[in-house]
């Protein structure tokens, strides 16, 4: 049984604007999955219909087998949510809220105070627990909503931008502690403008884009997809021009700066022996772009994965075992 | 379908997940008017004391007996109503609509919780402000008049469902308001009209004949005088009728609330 199944689903909102065309999407049990689209696309209003805050135009979404249209309070019974806007009472205390929040789905409230010290202590919110929390930081007003979304330990947690406005730190502490609620057995759907987050966290993807998917594979095989990658390489000897290394494309950048493009089929050794021949020293190396932000651009924009031609993203994701819905 | 299955877990049963979450949502409605006493308990105490002082005691001294009634001990049922009507009202009107403004009302939309339990917890809420108020001003009552129960159960039932009934209007209001005006425009100028035509402070017995039967219309009529009839023994319309309107009310309005909510209205795209 997966966590969620959609079909077919579809949103055409008051006004005409039409959200969703017709959305597939099966997100296995014990996933990581990465829900990504632009602005617009789609991904709001498709957590919306799943959670019932938006009325759906056409479709079926089952979350764990329960229908949302028949079994709608066994499906949300299964849901815990992280919304994108800020959405818990300002003027109600940290520890109240997630007591509250816990007896709203039927949690005693023994437990739900045993339940809001572990999670609230957990994400370093404990010492802010009797404050009004409309005096927290941008960063723990955030994590609040994570802890208020644990508090009747959800089978299926939806981030919808966690981490927006959090700084480096924070976010790297709330990745490892949504990695540990995933390997306790909680499956969950990010969505981020952070692709490095997605990309760090997510084993399986989906891009919406106009209110449909393009694309739905493992977050490894469209990784792979990406031929072509631009390296930048920091070098100990001071440059005048950028190095001849026949077969590749090689630019200076400055006197200790060097990018290099190279296939995903060619080996990495080759330029590091050729520039070590060169006398040229290599001290550190990285990606000049996200592979996962270049993906995402070029499906967006309707070019294609590079090197597989504008068909690509249309062809089956074997590993996944899933339709890909393509406009 | 009488309990919820969930995966690696034991069924849980609706009822108590309905019940936990009902007492939840009035445990914080409760937490919230102790909270802001200064703004939902103290008003209605400080008005009853005007009311008294300046009507009751400086006025009320000159108008004499209502309905053979000593004029103080005749306005103290109606002043408690009152104060019951508009502290039931306003709790929802602004608990519900401050949720939907600061969109916290989110946390109960996508809880298992159904929509008629939503509305309950929400109408409880005002009918224990209702009630708090309610004993507020009648202990300020006594302290200026001596108030005599004729009837303890028409006075209880009348003060139920006077504040059920409300505390569901102002849950109304809430849903339909886009804005703080939409807020407080049914209070001011439908409540209180009402409220100060609806015998608070008069028998309709005094008024013209047209007036008087204009009166009869009024539902908060019924409401003050069979609340009055439950101390005072004395009413100006027939009380049966009167409980009678009070639980057709209540009933109407619960149905429309929680249809609204399952449509969408005010609270879904």
């Amino acid at each position: 049984m997966n966590a969620l199944s959609v079909q077919g689903l579809t949103k055409t909102y008051r006004n005409g604007v039409q959200a969703l065309r017709g959305v597939d999407l099966e997100v296995e049990r014990g996933d990581f999955f990465a829900l990504l689209g632009p602005n617009g696309a789609g991904k709001t209003t498709l957590i919306g219909i799943i959670t019932s805050l938006v009325n759906k135009t056409a479709g079926v979404a089952r979350v764990f087998g329960h229908n949302i249209d028949t079994d709608l309070e066994a499906a949300k019974a299964c849901i815990g949510i992280v919304p994108q806007e800020l959405n818990f009472n300002m003027f109600e205390s940290p520890y109240t809220i997630m007591v509250n929040q816990a007896g709203f789905y039927g949690v005693p409230r023994p437990l739900a105070r045993q339940r809001a010290e572990q999670y609230l202590k957990q994400l370093q919110l404990w010492d802010k627990r009797n404050g009004i929390s409309r005096g927290l930081s941008g960063g723990m007003k955030r994590r609040l909503m994570i802890a208020r979304a644990l508090m009747h330990e959800p089978r299926l947690l939806i981030l919808d931008e966690p981490t927006a406005g959090v700084d480096i730190e924070i976010r790297r502490s709330m990745w490892d502690f949504l990695r540990e609620i995933n390997a306790r057995g909680t499956t969950i759907i990010l969505t981020t403008h952070y692709l490095e987050e997605a990309e760090t966290l997510c084993r399986n993807i989906a891009i919406i884009s106009g209110g449909r998917i393009v694309e739905r594979d493992r977050m490894s095989s469209l990784l792979r997809r990406l031929h072509v990658q631009t390296f930048v390489l920091n070098v100990r000897e001071t440059l005048a021009a950028a190095p001849s290394l026949p077969g590749y494309a090689v630019a200076l950048i400055d006197d200790h700066t060097l990018e290099v493009e190279v296939s995903n089929d060619e080996n990495l050794n080759d330029i590091f022996a050729r520039l070590s021949a060169l006398g040229i020293g290599v001290l550190s190396m990285r990606n000049k772009v996200n592979r996962l932000e270049e993906i995402f651009m070029q499906l967006v924009e309707g070019r294609g994965t590079p090197g597989e031609g504008p068909r690509a993203a249309a062809a089956p994701p074997a590993a996944a075992g899933i339709g890909v819905d393509v406009p | 379908m009488s309990s919820i299955a969930l995966p690696d877990a034991p069924p849980v049963r609706l009822n108590v997940v309905r019940w936990i979450g009902f007492k939840t949502i009035v445990i914080r409605e409760y937490g919230r008017i102790i909270r802001i006493w200064g703004q939902t308990i103290v008003p209605s105490a400080v008005t009853a004391v005007l009311y008294f002082a300046i009507f009751g005691s400086l006025i009320g001294r000159r108008v004499g007996a209502m309905d053979g009634i000593d004029y103080k001990q005749y306005i103290a049922p109606g002043l408690i109503m009152m104060s019951v009507i508009t502290n039931s009202y306003g709790n929802v009107v602004a608990s519900f609509f401050g949720a939907k403004f600061g969109k916290h009302i989110e946390e109960l939309l996508v809880s298992p919780l159904p929509n008629w339990v939503i509305v309950a917890g929400y109408a409880t809420g005002g009918v224990v402000r209702g009630l708090l108020v309610g004993a507020t001003v009648t202990v300020v009552s006594l302290v200026f008049t001596h108030l005599p129960v004729h009837h303890l159960w028409v006075v209880l039932a009348a003060l139920l469902l006077t504040s059920v009934t409300f505390a569901l209007g102002g849950f109304l209001n809430a849903l339909f308001a886009k804005n703080f005006d939409q807020v407080n425009w049914i209070p001011s100028f439908v409540l209180t009209p009402l409220t100060y035509f609806g015998g608070v402070f008069y028998s309709v017995s005094l008024l013209p004949g047209w007036a008087r039967q204009l009166s009869y219309v009024n539902p908060i009529l019924y409401m003050v005088n069979a609340f009055r009839f439950g101390f005072l023994g004395v009413s100006d319309v027939e009380v049966g009728s009167a409980f009678a309107l009070m639980l057709a009310a209540a009933i109407v309005l619960f149905s429309t609330a929680v249809g609204l909510m399952n449509r969408g209205t005010g609270i879904r795209e």
